[in-house]
């Protein structure tokens, strides 16, 4: 795409994070819309385009009452708003539409209005992994580390340390949902979950959301706050099914999409100033970090380590405090996209001093899609 | 036979001869014709040249150990002990989701590469469940 020619002029999370019984899934969608909007100084009549994921467009855009011209439904997991930002780029580039509103909500832990989990027992997954004890992500996602974990020499401390540092960050964000120190004995000593996995490497399940609303580079000038450009996306899909990934040391999907996006902006690692890893397990930002390149194959657990990653490191990592710390409803890629946000905005929490460029990477499934966007925000 | 008390798969016409050679005690796989690459799971062409003409083939039910998960999270339908969630690579190259059964479920027994044999479980009149345990010799 054209470099810095669409921007993001509305952004917002649900007005409530954490556990919020008293709204249900389109509720939270709503509250999120409502809260870009006026981050915009938009109403509903402005929105000529809708994205989501987990619901409709269809229900999306009548609920608000928005009559687009553009929708996409796009939905391959928790990485689905990094598609949606991609594709909403290109078709504000092609004129499909001027304002686009892409919204993300789930009741994760309270249930309201939620669909019910489940998976067909004639389809792929139904087929050959369900019948083998898989259920949810927990006993998915983490099926591939013991493999990295044995090919890269890295230890069950290395991924605690994924989850110490990001608490770090959490702890300086007052809506992350915890907040408490931990160390690597704390991690170590959680109650197991799947072998090698325990509970402190896994996220949280809360209830919230978030929007974004994208119009062209051009008209972002007369807009309330500062507009934060794309300079570049990708995006790619491997498998739906964990087992049937290329190669457990390392997603193809990352490595497509990212590729993709840097080639893209035009940028080197280097120019990178912030990073968000969707962080759903805490093996996600070691194969991040290396599918994207910031560092050779088996260098990522030495790199958080030595606190590169952490408060006053070279490359801030997940500064909201992650899935793992800050919140995750279920599709966190919002909330990574959020962040990236406010950093370019200068307004976040834990704000990385003069950063110019960040990067939301995003996973969908179980390594099964993959995301990646990178804002920049400095005029074209 | 007693019910067995979890979710079964449900074949389709393209995986219909997996299933049925689960049944019968054979682990098939599928060949490409044209290239010679051997795939899994089974479908009606090949995923490597999309070529259509493809043959199913009995395999070695060989395999090693490549990852796994011990599952701590309450599973009633599998007992009560954790257990084992894995994925294998079979002698011919693919790879696919089972458990490792006839063995401790602890880390020190399920050691990865560990060479492994197919074994069928019997789950009802028509499907049987592909299982993999510590080769013998």
């Amino acid at each position: 795409m054209k470099q810095k020619s669409v921007a993001v002029v509305g952004a917002a999370e649900t007005t409530n994070m954490g556990k919020i019984p008293d709204q249900s899934v389109i509720g939270l969608h709503a509250d999120a819309a409502l809260n870009a909007m006026r981050d915009a100084g938009l109403t509903a009549k402005d929105i000529d385009g809708v994205a989501t994921a987990g619901e409709s467009p269809v229900e999306l855009a009548h609920y608000l009452g928005i009559t687009p011209t553009w929708a996409d439904g796009t939905s391959v997991g928790g990485c689905s708003f990094m598609l949606h930002v991609r594709h909403a780029a290109a078709a504000i580039n092609e004129g499909l539409c001027n304002t686009v509103l892409i919204t993300h909500a789930e009741s994760g832990r309270s249930r309201v209005g939620a669909r019910k989990f489940g998976r067909d027992p004639a389809s792929q997954m139904g087929q050959f992994e369900v019948p083998f004890g898989v259920t949810s992500p927990p006993t998915m996602f983490t099926i591939p580390v013991l493999r990295y974990m044995k090919e890269m020499g890295v230890t069950e401390e290395d991924l605690a340390m994924v989850a110490v540092i990001q608490r770090e960050w959490a702890a300086k964000n007052p809506r992350a949902s915890f907040k408490d120190p931990i160390t690597v004995d704390d991690v170590l000593n959680s109650s197991m979950i799947a072998w090698p996995f325990r509970k402190l490497m896994c996220c949280l399940v809360t209830d919230g959301g978030g929007a974004l609303i994208l119009t062209s580079a051009e008209r972002a000038k007369d807009f309330p706050q500062k507009p934060v450009y794309i300079l570049g996306t990708g995006e790619s899909v491997e498998t739906p099914m964990v087992s049937q990934m290329e190669d457990f040391t390392t997603s193809k999907a990352f490595r497509v999409s990212g590729k993709k996006a840097f080639e893209e902006a035009g940028i080197k690692h280097d120019d990178v100033d912030h990073l968000m890893i969707y962080d759903a397990f805490a093996h996600l930002p070691l194969f991040g970090l290396e599918d994207l390149g910031f560092v050779k194959r088996g260098e990522a657990a030495a790199f958080i380590r030595e606190r590169n990653t952490a408060i006053g490191g070279k490359l801030p990592l997940n500064t909201n405090g992650g899935g793992l710390s800050y919140m995750h409803s279920g599709m966190y890629g919002m909330y990574a996209l959020q962040e990236s946000i406010r950093q370019m905005r200068g307004i976040a929490p834990a704000q990385v001093p003069g950063a110019k460029i960040s990067i939301a990477h995003g996973v969908g499934g179980m390594f099964a899609a993959s995301g990646t966007i990178i804002f920049s925000n400095e005029k074209p | 036979m007693a019910e067995y008390p979890r979710p079964l798969p449900v074949p389709t016409p393209e995986t219909q001869v997996f299933w049925d050679g689960c049944a019968s005690g054979e682990l098939r796989l599928q060949k490409c014709d044209a290239c010679a690459h051997t795939y899994f799971p089974p479908r009606a062409f090949c995923p490597a040249c999309s070529g259509r003409k493809v043959t199913t083939f009995k395999a070695s039910g060989k395999a090693t150990l490549y990852s796994y998960v011990i599952n701590h999270r309450p599973r009633p339908d599998f007992g009560t002990e954790p257990h084992s969630i894995a994925v294998v690579t079979l002698a011919e190259g693919p790879r696919m989701m089972t458990n490792i059964i006839d063995c401790p479920q602890t880390p020190e027994a399920l050691q990865l590469d560990m060479a492994l044999e197919v074994t069928f479980e019997k789950a009802s009149e028509t499907i049987s469940l592909p299982k993999f345990r510590p080769a013998k010799g």
